[in-house]
């Protein structure tokens, strides 16, 4: 029996696991990969206060670091769902667990174009991490589909790796960070390609390439060694869908006090309805969400 | 058991002829996310006599990252008796890693 349950070892999961190990309460986390979530996949956080140039992987390892010297407990197994109770039961793929609080920071995961060849080609020049796979594209002509944050990001690293880089828009204008999309468009090897979609891949055993179709129906093919998707993320919260109050985009239904629908699970991070998705809020999220649930215990008479 | 770090010299005694079904692990150093594999790989090595586990570096191993397709890293591939029995590309939990067998 644990005092806390936090399922997901992103910066979200593994605050919440700081701040509930120094107010003393023990600490399970539960994670379907491994630590970090999605900041793993950032080259370099550039937000963060104190932390100018720190990697994800750093960031997250620093921080997991921290989570497993304070004493909380990681094991990497999928949670497939709680049975709520003044106890509550975790069951992941590897057994079952069980709490007194639950906080869910699943996070989200990588849309994806859904394309014919799509999940086929993934490792064989379809890439959902530039900083992953990059390196296997030196010297080589590549494209990034997409235009927030990530995809932006994802483009400048590649520009220093790849022969040329397309970035794929459906937009005349990027949704990312502006200082980002001017240092994207200052660099000599990266094409920009606007009011445009992917439509289809071109394949054979590997990506050969890709058919891009303008706003105004115009169809063009460009030959690509590699193609990285940055399309945006979707909630994980299809576990507790009968259990707790989501969105109807599929977020978690909770306000800036993390608390869901049931009394005694939380949620924090991405995975809930908020505002602005950066690290710093996740993190955020992970304190409120742990001195809640703090205060949920010491009110509920355990 | 322990993750053994493995190479060109000693792949086939310890993945190919190995008498227990082989999870591989390829990385490099500069994969944050093949990193983060680590403590996954860690924790099954420690629970699960009954696998052996390797690593292999696929910038010091170039050969072996060719001959088997690696393009995609993390990528774990599963060997019994020699053959390969499973792929997975990104990062896996340890249930997905135990699919893979």
């Amino acid at each position: 029996m644990y005092d806390i349950i936090i399922i997901g070892a992103g910066p979200a999961g593994m605050t919440a696991a700081i701040y509930a190990r120094r107010a003393e309460k023990s600490v399970l986390v539960l994670e379907a990969r491994s630590y970090g979530g999605q900041i793993v996949s950032t080259p370099e956080i550039e937000n963060y206060p104190a932390a100018p140039h720190i990697s994800g992987f750093d960031f997250a390892t620093k921080v997991y670091e921290q989570a497993v010297e304070l004493g909380a407990e990681f094991r990497f197994e999928r949670v497939t769902g709680i049975t709520d109770g003044s106890v509550k039961t975790v069951t992941t793929s590897g057994g079952s667990y069980e709490g007194r609080a639950v906080i869910i920071a699943t996070g989200s995961e990588c849309r994806r174009l859904g394309l014919p060849g799509e999940d086929k080609l993934a490792g064989r020049g379809i890439s959902y991490c530039a900083t992953c796979d990059g390196g296997f594209f030196r010297k080589k002509d590549v494209a990034v589909v997409g235009g927030g944050n990530t995809a932006l990001e994802d483009a400048l690293y590649l520009s220093g790796l790849a022969r040329t880089v397309y970035v794929i828009h459906r937009r005349d204008s990027f949704r990312g960070d502006g200082a980002t999309a001017a240092r994207l468009r200052s660099k000599d090897n990266v094409k920009l390609v606007l009011n445009s979609r992917v439509t289809a891949l071109e394949y054979g055993d590997r990506l050969t390439g890709i058919e891009v179709t303008d706003n105004d129906g115009g169809v063009s093919s460009i030959p690509l060694d590699g193609l990285f998707i940055a399309v945006g993320r979707t909630p994980e919260n299809a576990p507790f869908a009968g259990l707790i109050e989501l969105d109807g985009a599929g977020y978690v239904s909770a306000s800036e006090n993390c608390r869901t629908s049931v009394p005694g699970i939380f949620a924090a991070g991405d995975n809930r309805t908020k505002e602005v998705r950066q690290l710093v809020t996740a993190a955020a999220d992970g304190a409120v969400a742990a001195g809640e649930a703090i205060k949920y215990l010491e009110g509920s008479g355990f | 058991m322990k993750v053994i770090e493995v190479t060109a010299e000693n792949f086939e005694a310890e993945v190919l002829r190995s008498d227990k079904p082989v999870i591989a692990d390829f990385y490099a150093d500069w994969c944050g996310p093949c990193r983060m594999m680590r403590p996954v790989l860690d924790q099954l090595a420690a629970e699960r006599e009954d696998i052996k586990i390797v690593s292999v570096n696929v910038d010091d191993e170039e050969d072996l990252a060719v001959n088997y397709g690696i393009s995609s890293i993390p990528c774990l591939i599963a060997f019994k008796g020699g053959r390969e029995t499973g792929r997975n590309i990104g990062l896996a939990g340890k249930d997905a890693v135990l699919n893979l067998i």
